[in-house]
């Protein structure tokens, strides 16, 4: 990931010298009554990758749909390049996008398609030509040119679909679950195409996705959204290792959570009680009030599972194993506190199966440090 | 799927096909009668084919009905085509009940009815009666059934490939030319053939609508039979017969099954 190089980091979020390509203003989008977004704020820079990652029915392709012009905001105002696109159609949009159902021309074949728009720009036959040219080769369809939809693959489809919308190298590429079809293989192939042609495209992407894989994956910043509002926005690694809210937190990737209440434990820390006679979480947090009802969330494989409370790290509970999931690289050990929380710890199998130190219904010794996981109050 | 059929099918479906197709059976096999008189059969004769070209009422008739009907289902079928498109796209606007209420009554209003309000209309703008208005009447009547047949194919269009048009720079009429009507072509065919069938064989309307120098070939034929059945008749009806069994049955085989391979083709183009 970007985020662990320092030097030239690509991160126009953090610059305040930026100008965001898209503002969403307090948009607000109802669908009569139902309020499909809800007074929603956001701020995408010139060639990233950002990706919008919710359960289904939270408003992403309503979003994307806003953004292409074909719904129109019932509040606030959207901006791109500082202009206000609410009174553009879509077709004099400098955004394209693709659909997630493909929306293939089925009279039309794949280079047809794909110079579809091109014949409706200024471009003059030999630079449609050449373009096509180009997009097939960056899609790797040059052996499909004169194919109808109909007579490729799956995955090939898709591809076509991307070089359509890519052709007219728009400002703005709005990708509306574009993999969603695809096997595992193909799916992971193609994700690392799409970055690699956006990268060599410099456009900005925009995907949807309900997958927080594939957001990870290919995002340099991703939107959680729940119920048409926009919950967190940072980098795959700020969502992943610092949610700002039990919701974010359990949405990606899996996670401990137990609620307490916290008392200030000296600078920067808090101890969370959880249960009665057991020793208090201690968890690095600011901004703590004395008694605050609280939500400690920890990553499994943050947690050293051991038959020994390891001294190094602060905070070491008892458990009993409960199960036990062997994923060849990686157990995940379910167990279970003194106080009857379930918890869930991930280690790497560093050794082979048959001298591992613990079975089901061993007593073990559970191990993390204070900054190993998040207080949460939301 | 070597089902057999039972013997209660077996007879259902041939008292069916009977009913329907016994009278036209028996039309068709005493138009090659050598006889003059309808109802006794004197051996087999092509002359009464003959005679019938040489009936120039007959052959002026024809003539009449064969440009009222293509001119009648060109026109319906672009109405027809329009009306359908906005019914199914438009969404909701201020008055599409009553709109897709009036397109579809003329479906079950009486021929009667349709005849003679046009009639009055005529009249009343002074219009001429002649091949005009039977064609206008025609149009009438005939782009509902068109608009019906288009709708139903355009509720089952993926309205994400217009969209798609859309954001590719093209304008909604340029979408639709370009991306909609290449696909539903074939449903827009067979309203087509439909309104022209229609109005090839229609009586009531055009009797009120014609005038004394247009008379189409139905309501020539209705004159002459109330005069007493001629055998030129029967060659006459076994021609039509003919001309609507291979024009229309080929052609909705082919448009069916173009329909068909569209839709393949269209849901390719289209993820589930
Ligand atoms: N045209 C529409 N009319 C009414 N409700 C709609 C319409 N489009 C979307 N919705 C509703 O808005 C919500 C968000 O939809 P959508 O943006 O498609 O969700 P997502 O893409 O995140 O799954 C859904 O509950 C959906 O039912
Ligand atoms: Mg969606």
């Amino acid at each position: 990931m970007a985020q662990s190089k320092p030097q030239n980091v690509f991160a126009p979020w953090d610059d305040p010298n930026e100008v965001p390509l898209i503002r969403f203003r307090n948009v607000t989008k109802r669908f009569g009554t139902f309020t499909a977004i809800d007074s929603l704020d956001l701020d995408i820079y010139r060639k990233e990758f950002f990706a919008l990652l919710g359960p289904s029915g939270c408003g992403k392709t309503t979003l994307m749909r806003m953004l292409a012009g074909f719904e129109t905001p019932s509040e606030g105002k959207i901006t791109v390049d500082d202009v206000d696109v609410g009174p553009i159609p879509p077709n004099k949009r400098p955004v394209n996008m693709m659909f997630q159902s493909y929306a293939l021309f089925p009279h039309l074949t794949v280079e047809d398609n794909i110079a579809f728009g091109l014949k409706r720009s200024k471009m003059s036959r030999d630079e449609i030509t050449a373009r096509v040219t180009e997009m097939l080769r960056l899609t790797r369809l040059e052996k499909f040119a004169r194919r109808k939809p109909h007579q490729i693959s799956g995955g090939q489809r898709q591809r076509v679909a991307l070089a359509r919308s890519l052709a007219k190298a728009p400002k703005l590429l709005l990708l509306d679950e574009p993999l969603g079809a695809l096997d595992r293989k193909l799916r992971e192939d193609t994700q690392f195409e799409l970055m690699d042609i956006q990268e060599k495209t410099g456009t900005t992407f925009v995907i949807v996705t309900h997958d927080q894989e594939e957001a990870m994956t290919v995002a340099s910043r991703v939107a959680v959204m729940d119920h048409g509002r926009i919950v967190q926005v940072d980098t795959p690694a700020g969502i992943y290792e610092t949610p700002n809210s039990v919701y974010v937190a359990d949405f990606i990737g899996d996670v401990n959570i137990i609620e307490g209440n916290a008392s200030p434990a000296g600078e920067g820390r808090v101890s969370i009680h959880y249960a009665e006679g057991a020793q208090p979480i201690i968890a690095a947090a600011d901004h703590i009030p004395d008694g605050q009802r609280v939500s400690f969330a920890i990553r499994p494989e943050k947690i050293v599972v051991g038959t020994e409370p390891d001294p190094d790290r602060t905070n070491q509970v008892r458990g009993r194993i409960v199960d036990i999931g062997y994923l060849g690289n990686v157990s995940t050990y379910h167990l279970e506190l003194p106080g009857g929380q379930k918890f869930s710890a991930q280690m790497t199998n560093a050794r082979r199966l048959a001298r591992r130190d613990f079975t089901w219904d061993d007593e073990v010794w559970l191990s993390w440090t204070e900054t190993a996981g998040v207080v949460l109050t939301e | 799927m070597n089902r057999r059929l039972s013997w209660f099918n077996v007879t259902t479906l041939s008292l069916g096909f009977a009913f329907l197709y016994l009278p036209m059976l028996i039309l068709i096999i005493y138009s090659f009668n050598a006889s003059k008189l309808v109802t006794v059969w004197a051996g087999f004769s092509t002359q009464w084919y003959v005679s019938l070209m040489g009936n120039q009422q007959f052959l002026d008739a024809a003539w009449v009905t064969l440009r009222v009907a293509f001119f009648s289902s060109t026109l319906a079928t672009v109405l027809g085509t329009m009306a359908a498109y906005v019914l199914v796209r438009a969404g909701r606007f201020p008055g599409r009940t009553l709109f897709s209420g009036m397109i579809y009554a003329p479906l079950v209003m009486p021929d009667v009815i349709t005849g003679l309000s046009l009639l009055l209309l005529f009249i009343a703008i002074n219009l001429d009666r002649g091949i005009f208005t039977i064609v206008l009447a025609h149009t009438t009547f005939s782009m509902c059934y068109v608009s019906v047949v288009v709708s139903s194919r355009l509720m089952t269009f993926d309205r994400s490939l217009e969209e798609a048009a859309l954001d590719l720079g093209c304008t909604p009429f340029d979408a639709f030319r370009s991306v909609t009507l290449p696909i539903i072509t074939p449903a827009v065919i067979s309203g087509w053939l439909l309104a022209f069938t229609l109005s090839l064989d229609d009586l009531v309307i055009a009797s009120f609508t014609a005038g004394p120098s247009s008379t189409t070939l139905p309501i020539r034929i209705f004159s002459s039979v109330r005069l007493g059945v001629s055998p030129e008749i029967n060659a006459l009806s076994t021609i039509m017969i003919s001309i609507v069994a291979v024009g229309v049955v080929s052609a909705s085989l082919v448009s069916k099954r173009a329909i068909i391979r569209q839709r393949q083709e269209e849901l390719a183009g289209v993820r589930a």
